[in-house]
């Protein structure tokens, strides 16, 4: 069990190791790589099936005893994370198999995408405040070094943009974290969460939140600090974007999801409103920044703004149905974001650009990817009956039943302007007539240098098929994922059982007692 | 190679000096780190600092050619050793992650050792990566 | 004591927060790297200052003597010392590379991931380019 538990740290973690040590090896690195992916799926699903068993897995890091060691614990909804990790690694991995894949490995693709997992995964299971600021910063650094991997001057532009604001929003982390460290003299979450309600200073414990929402508010790009994800997003080669707009905002959001729901509940009052209207006006920004687009990249990359939006509501409103759908709603998105990122590297290697008003006619040499295109696209528009339409669902009769009448009906409009987005990229893509040879080339968006062989185009379709299958299930047979997401919901909101799962009931009295 | 400046004689002959008085020192420092101020981080940064050294005497290439091997693969022998020396103490069921185990106590000998090792490898592998980097470009 | 550290952090926030407002991105990073080292401060003080021994356990003993310093806040420190350390080293890289490259260290003079016409709005035949009208 100790084993399983740290499985999904090991695994990247020594997947890194050896994809380096193979530095210059790329014929070493990808078979070692995608092994390690499914590994990592196989050992969540696990996990996943552990905690739905029998609660909370825990594990204290080299037997130090609970608020003195680090903790690892895997909950129902720290479970589905990894799940969803694990397939976005699986499905990356094979896709990165594609087009421009000699170059990428050759540049170190292998042991940086790794160390993102790594750190991905760290962050989904740690239960140490500390320990998390950590492992974002090694997601923060595969991130960077990902980002900038072909060293073309539209990457070094907009890496600059991302680690610049990325570098603010970890000292906010770390200035909260060190506060809230001086108010409780403990890092471990549970130690914190069972001390916080009792804090004589409860402004200064509110002004600890507000540092945190920043700094996670950052990494999931929420309003007003989004700008650096459409700067930086588009300039990455394609499964490095795919794989960023699938996991990286959403470290974010689950950050938000576990402090708020963990030890800034009995504050609901102050932190629900602040939240909601920074949902709101993210949701709004994010849809009418990707209408003024004509890139696919760019377009999907504000579409991500958006959306981390609608996972917001349920902490806004900290309802069990409000967070089940944010649950539900980070797992759709995750992938269907992913998917529509991976056809638009397929898109641009069968259309030949990014550049909507250059693409055209796609349908009609085409049909297949069309239509792989219009499950994701119409899913993430919230149309019955795919996965997008439950999510919304969810979300906004939590916040109808919570009264929050402007939430649900701002959540409701987006998602008419989403699907107007996604009918953009439909017409102009791949319905209206291919235009006539354009002439002339642009910055960042020249036509591939050379035909893909069938080897490159069967390593794009497969995960992209996949995923779409996927999201066809979730939308056609919901009631386990529902249920998934209502225990995880549950799980998150018995905060009780989280902290007993840490630091056990004997030892929580006699350490209620030596409290100074 | 444009960027850096043709260093001095005083400066090429010292380079191999340096390097092979840092490396000891820092094993010695890797070692005594059981008990006493030290361990795999410090001593992984004299021994990159020999390195470093070293390029700036004889130049990055000179410097590629004496670590034999590229930083990156340093790097990763040594978060795998580090990853590994955690491993051992799985053999006792109920034991966590990391618990270490010990098997020359006075010695300091035990898998705490080992991860130590892996540390020291990750930060030449690091530091030495990063330097090369930015005096080549 | 609690004073003096109160007064340099706020020192090296307003030198960061004067440094962030500059154009050119390596007084940026100097900006960035003043800020770690006001918030590695602050640590610290949150941590509480006491006493100065430091925590190491003596060669006869088994735990910690009283009276020594705290470790927990010094970790932290060293651990947010090192990463602040690759990050600022990274974003260091970056800064060269885009000199290299572009010329610049100004991200205003750059526009290549901000060009927001640039592949998008591209003429086609028979439309006007809209990129030179805006320029």
């Amino acid at each position: 069990m100790q084993l399983l538990l740290i499985a999904p740290l090991l695994i990247p973690l020594c997947a890194a190791g050896i994809t380096a040590i193979f530095w210059s090896r790329p014929d070493i690195q990808r078979p070692i790589g995608l092994a390690a992916a499914c590994l990592l799926l196989g050992s969540s699903v696990a996990l996943l099936s552990a905690a739905w068993a029998i609660g909370p897995l825990v594990g204290q890091m080299g037997g130090w005893r609970a608020p003195f060691g680090i903790t690892i614990i895997i909950d129902v909804f720290s479970a589905i994370m990894l799940v969803i990790t694990g397939l976005m690694a699986v499905a990356v991995a094979i896709y990165a198999m594609g087009p421009g894949a000699v170059e990428r490995d050759k540049a170190g693709f292998q042991p940086l995408f790794h160390s993102l997992i790594l750190g991905v995964a760290g962050a989904f299971s740690t239960g140490d405040i500390f320990n998390l600021y950590v492992w974002f910063e090694v997601m923060l650094i595969a991130s960077f070094g990902l980002l900038v991997l072909d060293r073309t001057r539209e990457q070094i532009d907009g890496g600059l943009r991302y680690v610049m604001l990325n570098l603010v929003g970890t000292i906010f982390f770390l200035m909260g974290v060190g506060l809230l460290y001086g108010l409780t003299g403990t890092l471990n979450l549970a130690d914190i969460a069972r001390l916080a309600p009792e804090i004589e200073n409860q402004g200064a414990l509110a002004a600890v939140g507000v540092l945190l929402l920043i700094a996670f508010g950052a990494k999931a790009a929420v309003f007003p600090i989004f700008n650096w994800l459409p700067a930086a997003y588009h300039t990455a080669s394609m499964p490095v974007a795919a794989i960023f707009a699938a996991l990286l905002t959403k470290v974010g959001v689950y950050a938000i999801i576990r402090v708020f729901t963990l030890i800034f509940a009995h504050d609901t009052a102050f932190f629900g409103p602040i939240i909601g209207v920074i949902a709101m006006a993210t949701m709004v920004t994010g849809v009418f920044g990707a209408a003024s687009h004509y890139d696919v990249r760019r377009i999907l990359s504000f579409h991500i703004i958006s959306q981390i939006g609608y996972m917001l509501v349920g902490i806004a409103l900290m309802t069990p149905l409000a967070i089940a759908g944010s649950v539900f709603y980070v797992v759709h998105h995750i992938i269907v974001k992913a998917n529509l990122f991976l056809i638009a590297g397929v898109i641009r290697e069968e259309g030949g650009f990014f550049g909507l008003r250059r693409l055209g006619g796609l349908w009609v040499t085409k049909p297949l990817l069309g239509l792989l295109f219009l499950i994701p696209a119409l899913s993430l528009a919230g149309l019955p009956p795919l996965s997008g339409f439950w999510g919304k669902f969810a979300v906004i009769r939590a916040g109808l039943e919570a009264e929050a009448y402007i939430l649900a009906g701002v959540a409701l409009s987006v998602g008419l302007l989403t699907l107007f987005s996604m009918i953009k990229i439909w017409n102009e893509a791949f319905w209206k007539a291919a235009p006539v040879a354009p002439t002339g080339t642009v910055k960042g968006d020249e036509p591939p240098a050379t035909r893909w062989t069938r080897r490159e185009r069967a390593a794009s379709y497969v995960p992209i098929m996949a995923l779409a299958a996927l999201t066809l299930t979730i939308g056609l047979w919901t009631e386990p994922f529902a249920a998934l997401s209502m225990a995880a919901a549950e799980g998150l909101l018995d905060r009780q059982g989280y902290i007993e799962a840490v630091l056990g009931t004997p030892q929580l009295a006699e350490l209620t007692g030596g409290v100074e | 190679m444009n960027g850096v400046m043709k260093s001095s004689l005083i400066l090429r002959t010292m380079a191999p000096l340096v390097l092979w008085l840092a490396l000891p020192v820092s094993i010695i420092v890797l070692i005594q780190g059981h008990n006493n101020p030290g361990g795999g981080f410090v001593g992984g940064l004299v021994a990159a600092a020999g390195v470093i050294f070293y390029a700036l005497g004889r130049g990055p290439e000179a410097a590629r050619v004496i670590m034999r091997v590229p930083p990156a693969t340093l790097c990763g022998a040594g978060i795998l050793l580090a990853a590994l020396s955690g491993l051992p103490a799985l053999l006792d069921p109920s034991a966590a992650f990391l618990t270490h185990l010990w098997w020359m106590t006075d010695y300091g000998l035990g898998t705490a050792l080992i991860f130590d090792i892996g540390v020291y490898l990750t930060v030449v592998g690091t530091a030495t990566a990063i330097f090369l980097a930015l005096i080549r470009g | 004591m609690e004073t003096l550290f109160a007064i340099t952090i706020g020192i090296l926030v307003a030198a960061s927060v004067y440094l962030f407002l500059a154009r050119d991105l390596p007084r940026m990073l100097i900006g960035f790297i003043l800020l770690g080292m006001a918030v590695n401060l602050l640590i610290l003080v949150a941590g509480r200052i006491g006493s100065i021994v430091p925590a190491l356990v003596p060669a006869a003993e088994t735990a910690l003597l009283q009276g020594t310093a705290n470790p927990l806040p010094q970790a932290l420190v060293l651990t947010a010392i090192v990463i602040g350390f690759g990050l600022a080293a990274f974003a260091l890289m970056l800064i060269v590379k885009s000199q290299r490259l572009m010329g610049t260290v100004i991200p205003e003079e750059m526009g290549e991931a901000e060009g927001d016409e640039a592949a998008t709005g591209v003429a086609l035949p028979g439309e006007p380019d809209r990129r030179k009208d805006a320029a």
